[in-house]
């Protein structure tokens, strides 16, 4: 079965946005998910957005459960999901009624008519059928009774009706497949390996996908299929990751490339938890993972094994930040490594656990009492991920400090192609542990300081338990420096405060400069972002210079301490944006730090910028 | 580096002696305070074990029992309030080669520590927790602790404290703790034995020690540990032997037909209806009815180990699905493992 048996000609699409919804129970996440893995296997390019609710099963056919995923494919480099789809699959009333809105007009509307009867549109709160009162004329809307067709095509099989019934997302697949010249084996291979040990499973879910996919193929209600070609991507070998993916493998390559082991302790939490799972199915790398009691526990022990000489590490959300909070200022003190992950998502509280926000930044920068300093980095793209923990547990040990790491919900579970690193490149971060003593006393006597630092980073030395000789004492209190020894002097203190302040703003000759992209070397406008903000950044300017309005945009992966040439950067511009899905939160910084009349812009709805809203806002301030 | 780092394990024999765990740090507890004492029962006993100082850890939280490592020649964790379980869990899972101590105390550990306490003795990490109980908040001045008495009049509780104390050994207990013992500061060759049979345990070890703050709680154990009722009204737990006490053994502990335990005159009920103490029984139960005979340190009062059981320790549970996973998954191959799943070519 191929595109081939197709009567007529596809017609060509440079790329296409494409979005499934339906009701929480009936597999939008894994039916997107397939179409995403076999177009990145296709070889073009994409990014999707994941969309789910935080209710494990909301009542079905309501507004509340409705699931989607968008994927948008292209036959070029993109760089967002997609500002509003131009094809939606409406498994039901309620996922029609949640998602009509964002479609564009003229675009392509598939809908499992049978599920557009009474009670469910009453759940979806239609009190007419939005099929039959020309609401959707705007649309070319194509009516398709999956269910019934899903369960004449498993009849054969002896499966009961309610189990075929819950194949219908593979007939949708199956269809959509057609409809854009997908080839079908990655599909059909998977479904036999998943189902492997499900005979009936199995059977259902490859009759129902090819039957979508025939159906297609000899139904009348499509003229043509369409083909989006491979994107020309930089040459190499490519795969299709997630954020919690990558950075789970930059965890693994971070502590390989330290020659550490990975000691990953964390509490389950939305949406961090992938990083735990996937750790805790790698432990052939000598990765540990505990699952802990508490938030805080987690963070103490990944701590108790920094200070043994691993790659201590932890990973949660907002609300869990708000209780590490007391262990980060541990670290701080300790001065030891530790990498905290912030998969950020909508707050205050418990907010929004499944939608995406960037409201911690100053959370990371300040939420810790007392002067706490330490550094922030945040990584812009699923695939950045993988890098930015790599840089995390550089400077972590370089440095001796806890570093935070931003990620966010649309980062950790949206999807891009990833050109795979040549592990040979990754850089080597390993630092060496102390094992002679540092320091000899008026009497000659050698003995050890744990405080006693190193003139250029100011790292004090790591002298891991087992080491003959150089045991010493280190806790929260206040401590002179050099010896550790617990100390209330005043000027010490402020010594101390002062001399970790320094240590992590040194940091700032160690990062990269921050880049900006600014083609014509004439932009007035600069647009400053940080985090998973990049792509609808980078798009936006783009289609803003496409009309004409000359516009620079710097990302930012270090938040703290800003890259060194930051603030010569935002001094060659005459105005400055900053798009932020918070209050404006990096835009305090910057002018805080720079007295730059910065202009905020943000979005919290718990959805990324769409490029068109940015783009809007770079024209109104280029005017 | 790995587990690997250390040069020898870390039970290699080597002749040490006190000073060889005393740092150079002055020690600054309250004059008459338990604390001495015991810091000083620990430094007499380490030597004993053959561990070298490199090897040893010794982690705390907060309080005035959790300066404890500070005073201590060994490698030291000074944490936060209630944590230094946690902390010492990294440890010990990072490091299943190291000696690992908790010193902690009643607010600590039962407080604001509570919940990391429960979860370590039910993980059984091989670690040695040993409890401060002077059933008061010293470092802070003087508020009721969670085992303080009901009624306690402190400057947080002018009226009398309305809380209800833990027993902290039944809490242990409840907790299936894999050995729970208590002792306290005023015998210091109770304090050693008791320590030798915590650290020969395999897998967290549980003590409460009672110790006497003389500054905001003085004489809170002087009813059961002074040296002239002792022999009265503390009922030192021995393996295998039929539980009684008193200066002639006159007194024993009986099992009513609730299962509970009672004081009974063995002149009236006879040794063979003694409860004989069996450290080993994997049901917690008769160990938790020996807790109950003294709610209050003011009856006669159970010392010594309470429960002695082997349960797998967590680090060997992890090392082993460690040494599993390189068995069934192979060394580990960065490459593979990045490039796993469907991947394309893009020339």
């Amino acid at each position: 079965m191929t595109a081939e048996t197709t009567q007529l000609k596809p017609e060509s699409l440079d790329e296409v946005v494409i979005r499934f919804a339906g009701d929480s129970g009936d597999g939008m996440q894994l039916t997107g998910d397939r179409f995403t893995d076999v177009s990145a296997v296709f070889g073009n390019d994409l990014a999707t957005q994941p969309n789910f609710p935080a209710e494990i099963r909301a009542p079905a056919g309501t507004i509340a459960g409705v699931s989607s995923f968008q994927v948008h494919i292209s036959d070029h480099e993109i760089l967002t999901p997609g500002d509003a789809p131009n094809v939606l699959i409406a498994m039901n009333p309620a996922a029609l009624k949640a998602n009509v809105g964002e479609l564009i007009p003229g675009g392509t509307l598939l809908v499992n008519s049978d599920s557009f009867e009474e009670r469910n549109l009453t759940k979806a709160g239609y009190d007419v059928n939005p099929l039959e009162d020309g609401s959707l004329a705007a649309f070319r809307v194509i009516q398709v009774p999956m269910t019934t067709l899903t369960l004449e095509s498993t009849k054969e099989l002896g499966v009961k009706p309610r189990d075929a019934e819950r194949s219908k997302n593979l007939f949708a697949l199956g269809l959509v497949s057609w409809m854009y010249t997908r080839p079908t084996d990655t599909t059909t291979e998977w479904i036999e390996q998943k189902f492997a040990n499900k005979e009936m499973v199995k059977a259902a879910n490859l009759a129902a996908f090819k039957a979508g996919y025939n159906f297609g193929e000899t139904a009348e209600l499509f003229d043509h299929a369409y083909t989006v070609a491979p994107a020309q991507l930089p040459p190499g070998r490519y795969r299709n990751i997630t954020g919690n993916i990558a950075l789970s493998y930059g965890l693994i390559a971070a502590a390989q490339q330290a020659k550490l082991p990975l000691a990953y302790s964390s509490y389950p939490i939305t949406p961090a938890s992938d990083i735990l799972h996937e750790l805790a199915s790698h432990k052939n790398f000598g990765v540990r993972t505990l699952q802990a009691e508490d938030e805080i526990a987690a963070v103490n022990i990944a701590i108790g094994a920094s200070f043994t000489g691993h790659l201590g590490c932890t990973a949660t959300s907002g609300p869990g930040v708000d209780l590490k909070s007391e262990g980060m200022g541990l670290a701080v003190s300790l001065e030891l490594p530790l990498i905290i992950v912030d998969v950020q998502r909508g707050g205050p509280s418990t907010g929004l656990p499944t939608k995406t926000e960037q409201s911690d930044l100053l959370l990371a920068m300040f939420g810790r009492h007392g002067e706490a300093p330490l550094p922030v980095i945040a990584a812009r793209s699923p695939s950045h991920c993988f890098d930015t923990a790599i840089e995390a547990a550089r400077i972590a040990l370089k440095y001796r400090t806890p570093v935070i790491l931003l990620s966010d919900g649309y980062l950790a579970n949206g999807a891009e192609p990833w050109l795979l690193p040549e592990i040979d490149a990754l850089p080597d971060i390993s630092v060496p542990f102390a094992t002679e003593m540092n320091h000899t006393r008026a009497d000659g006597t050698k003995e050890f300081w744990p405080y006693l630092r190193d003139p250029e980073t100011l790292a004090r030395p790591w002298a891991i338990p087992g080491t003959p000789g150089l045991m010493h004492r280190i806790g929260g209190i206040e401590k002179q420096d050099g010896t550790g020894n617990i100390n209330y002097d005043p000027e010490n203190h402020e010594f101390m405060v002062r001399l970790r302040a320094q240590k992590i703003a040194g940091i700032a000759h160690d990062i990269p400069q921050v880049e900006v992209d600014d083609p014509s070397g004439n932009a007035k406008v600069l647009v400053v972002g940080w985090g998973s903000t990049y792509g609808s950044i980078q798009q936006g300017a783009r289609q803003a210079r496409e009309s004409g309005v000359e516009v620079a945009h710097a990302h930012l992966m270090h938040l703290n301490p800003f890259p060194a040439n930051f603030g010569d950067v935002l001094a060659k511009y005459e105005r400055v944006l900053v798009p932020e899905m918070n209050m404006g939160q990096l835009v305090r910084l910057i002018r805080g730090d720079f007295l730059v009349d910065a202009v905020s812009l943000t979005k919290i709805q718990g959805v990324p910028f769409r490029a068109a809203e940015i783009e809007q806002a770079i024209r109104e301030m280029a005017k | 580096m790995s587990d690997d780092a250390t040069t020898e394990p870390a039970g290699t024999a080597v002749k040490l002696g006190k000073k060889d765990f005393q740092s150079d740090q002055e020690v600054r507890w309250c004059p008459g305070c338990g604390d001495y004492s015991i810091l000083s029962a620990m430094q007499l006993f380490l030597p004993e074990i053959g561990v070298k100082p490199e090897n040893m850890v010794f982690v705390s939280g907060i309080g005035c029992a959790a300066r404890f490592p500070y005073y201590m020649n060994v490698y030291g964790l000074h944490g936060i309030h209630g944590r230094a379980p946690a902390l010492a869990t990294g440890v010990a899972l990072a490091r299943p080669d190291l000696d690992v101590w908790v010193i902690s105390g009643d607010g600590d550990a039962l407080s604001i520590g509570g919940n990391h306490l429960i979860h370590a003795l039910r993980r059984n990490v091989n670690m040695k927790i040993i409890m401060f109980n002077n059933q008061i908040y010293g470092l802070t001045k003087g508020q009721y602790s969670p085992t303080s008495e009901v009624g306690k009049v402190t400057k947080s509780s002018p009226f009398g404290s309305l809380d209800t104390p833990f027993n902290p050994v039944s809490l242990a207990l409840g907790v299936e703790a894999t050995f729970v013992a208590r002792t306290h500061d005023m015998d210091r060759s109770h304090m050693i034995e008791t320590f030798r049979r915590a650290h020969e345990h395999q897998g967290t070890a549980f003590v409460e020690l009672y110790q006497n703050c003389n500054v905001f709680n003085d004489a809170a154990f002087e009813a059961v540990t002074g040296k002239e009722v002792r022999a009265e009204m503390l009922i030192d737990l021995k393996h295998g032997e039929p539980i009684r006490f008193g200066a002639e053994g006159q007194h024993g502990v009986v099992l009513n037909a609730f299962g509970e335990c009672e004081i009974a005159e063995v002149a009236d009920v006879g040794e063979a209806a003694l409860l004989v103490h069996d450290e080993h029984r994997e049901d917690p139960t008769l160990a938790f009815a020996l807790s109950r005979i003294a709610d209050r340190p003011t009856v006669p009062t159970p010392v010594g180990v309470f429960r002695d059981v082997i349960r797998p320790t967590y680090e060997a549970e992890v090392q082993r699905q460690l040494v599993m996973a390189a068995e069934r998954q192979g060394p580990p191959d960065l490459a593979a493992l990045l490039g796993s799943g469907a991947t394309w070519e893009v020339n």
